[in-house]
């Protein structure tokens, strides 16, 4: 049962030891001893076997589905921020907003590094979405303050979205915690970006604006896989599908 | 069920066990603060030494419990934002920013009361009945200026919102397995959440924070009682991980580690920071 895939060798050569640690750690680890046996092959199967045409990558279903996401999201979010730390408007940046976006760096970096670890210690590796998904930027303008920001608070209130909709197709309540620990966070980012830009333009309530929580309800927005990707399909460059998510 | 009745009782039982009345528990909610260390003690204890009752209170299987324990949250919030509006305490900023921030939040909160009284009765449920608060926890406090201090009544004032937004954030978050299998309730909380995450962040910001925690700290100016809105905050285990472990560089700081996720109040922590500032 050994995949003969280019990102599971990838996985197991740079990451193997990580892999056992979270294993010997998690809690999460329902499939851990299974894993655990594959783990120990690893050093078996360093041969280059490159599919020469892989079928696209689909995220499942259930939590592996929700987790899978996940982590295209925190992906997508962890790229961008790694881009902003680099670009030339970040450097330059005020001191407040290049604190805030250094953190929302940092916390998408750890939230991405934390899926990919999850989903590794519970499923096996071809089930696991790649790591290094390819994202295009090049609508945002790495070195102007509004691009950066503007598009900032669009994957900001897009990830409360989909972890808001997502919440409901997680099976396990140790996951949909987590999702919980994570949403708040990200909901966070998005308020602090917003106010951000809020300020500027002397609109106070954009923190909360009624663009994003509905004034008659007080309700933040909450949207399934399929919309969220459809949304955010102009950054994805990689191909995956989500056939078994809603 | 009488919640209330339930938050009352289960309030002065345990103040009252560790010898310390109610405001002598909040004196320090109050800009002197002088006896911050200790009043937070018996505060912390009681929470401990009555686990068991409040736990059958909200049972984490309960998604009544949840939802009335939710509305309670809201009931406090909401009556809170529309006094310091009242007040005109947040003119102080001088700006009319704090005040159109409260505005927003009072709004939304009044729209959460409203949803989850509907959303109870949907279920054929009574809501539990909003309870009197006093946000003088006593007579501590004079967060809405009934004394003349305007400057230390508007640093009450955000020291307060900011106590009940982070409670809020971590409370709905307990609850949230308790309402496993219904979508539609859990997917209405999920949407609560997230904006109460807003508010939380806001306020702090107002306030001259970060918007997310830090470890387990409270941050600068915020009164030592209101410590267990932030104890356990600090967790850097996520999945049975320590997530500061899975790679080098900034993002795995135990401070960024720790901001990077939030963390659950359980119902007995939420009810107990409620009480405080429940009178009837």
């Amino acid at each position: 049962m050994k995949n003969k895939n280019v990102k599971v060798e990838s996985l197991v050569t740079k990451k193997g030891n990580k892999r056992r640690q979270f294993l010997k750690m998690s809690g999460l680890a329902i499939a851990g001893s299974g894993l655990l046996l594959s783990c120990s092959d690893d050093d078996d199967f360093t041969e280059p076997n490159p599919d020469p045409d892989p079928e696209t990558f689909d995220l499942g279903g259930g939590d592996l589905g929700v987790l899978n996401y996940a982590y295209a999201l925190e992906q997508l979010e962890a790229d961008f921020y790694t881009k902003v730390v680099n670009g030339s408007y970040w450097s330059g940046a005020a001191m407040e907003e290049k604190q805030i976006l250094e953190d929302l760096y940092n916390h998408e970096v750890n939230h991405r590094e934390f899926f990919k670890a999850a989903l590794n210690a519970n499923f096996d590796a071809e089930l696991v979405l790649p790591e290094s998904l390819e994202f295009d930027f090049s609508s945002v303008d790495f070195s102007d303050r509004d691009s950066v920001l503007s598009t900032a608070q669009l994957l900001e209130d897009t990830g409360v979205k989909a972890y808001n909709g997502a919440g409901k197709i997680i099976e396990t309540a140790a996951y949909l915690v987590i999702a919980g620990k994570i949403v708040s966070v990200e909901a966070r980012h998005a308020a602090a970006i917003r106010s951000i830009r809020g300020n500027d333009m002397d609109d106070f309530k954009l923190f909360a604006g009624d663009d994003i929580v509905a004034p008659g309800t007080g309700l933040d927005g909450a949207e399934n896989p399929s919309v969220i990707i459809n949304a955010a399909g102009g950054f994805i460059v990689t191909p995956f599908t989500a056939n078994q998510l809603p | 069920m009488n919640l209330i009745k339930f938050l009352d009782e289960f309030t002065s039982d345990n103040l009252a066990k560790k010898g310390a009345s109610r405001r002598d528990a909040f004196s320090t909610f109050s800009s002197l603060g002088k006896k911050a260390a200790i009043a937070a003690v018996p505060f912390g204890m009681a929470v401990a030494s009555n686990k068991a009752k409040a736990a059958t209170m909200f049972q984490s299987d309960d998604a009544v419990g949840a939802l009335q324990l939710a509305l309670t949250l809201e009931y406090l919030e909401a009556s809170f934002y529309l006094q310091a509006l009242d007040s005109n305490v947040l003119d102080q900023d001088g700006t009319g920013k704090a005040n159109a921030i409260y505005e927003q939040i009072s709004m939304h909160e009044s729209a959460h009361v409203t949803l989850l009284q509907d959303t109870l009765m949907s279920l054929g449920e009574t809501p539990v009945a909003e309870p009197t608060f006093d946000f003088t926890a006593g007579g501590n406090f004079d967060p809405f200026n009934t004394e003349g201090d305007a400057a230390t009544s508007y640093a009450q004032l955000l020291a307060l919102a900011q106590a009940f937004e982070d409670t809020g954030v971590r409370a709905y978050k307990g609850q949230a397995g308790a309402l496993m299998g219904n979508d539609d309730l859990l997917t209405a909380a999920l949407q609560i959440h997230s904006v109460e995450a807003r508010h939380a962040s806001e306020i702090r910001r107002l306030r001259g924070l970060q918007g997310w925690i830090t470890l387990d700290n409270r941050g600068t100016g915020m009164p030592a009682a209101t410590q267990p809105v932030y104890d356990g905050e600090e967790n850097l285990s996520q999945g049975g991980v320590d997530v500061s472990t899975l790679g080098s560089g900034s993002p795995f700081t135990a401070e960024a580690s720790s901001q990077a996720y939030d963390e659950i109040l359980t119902g007995d922590e939420a009810t107990t920071i409620a009480s405080l500032f429940i009178e009837s």
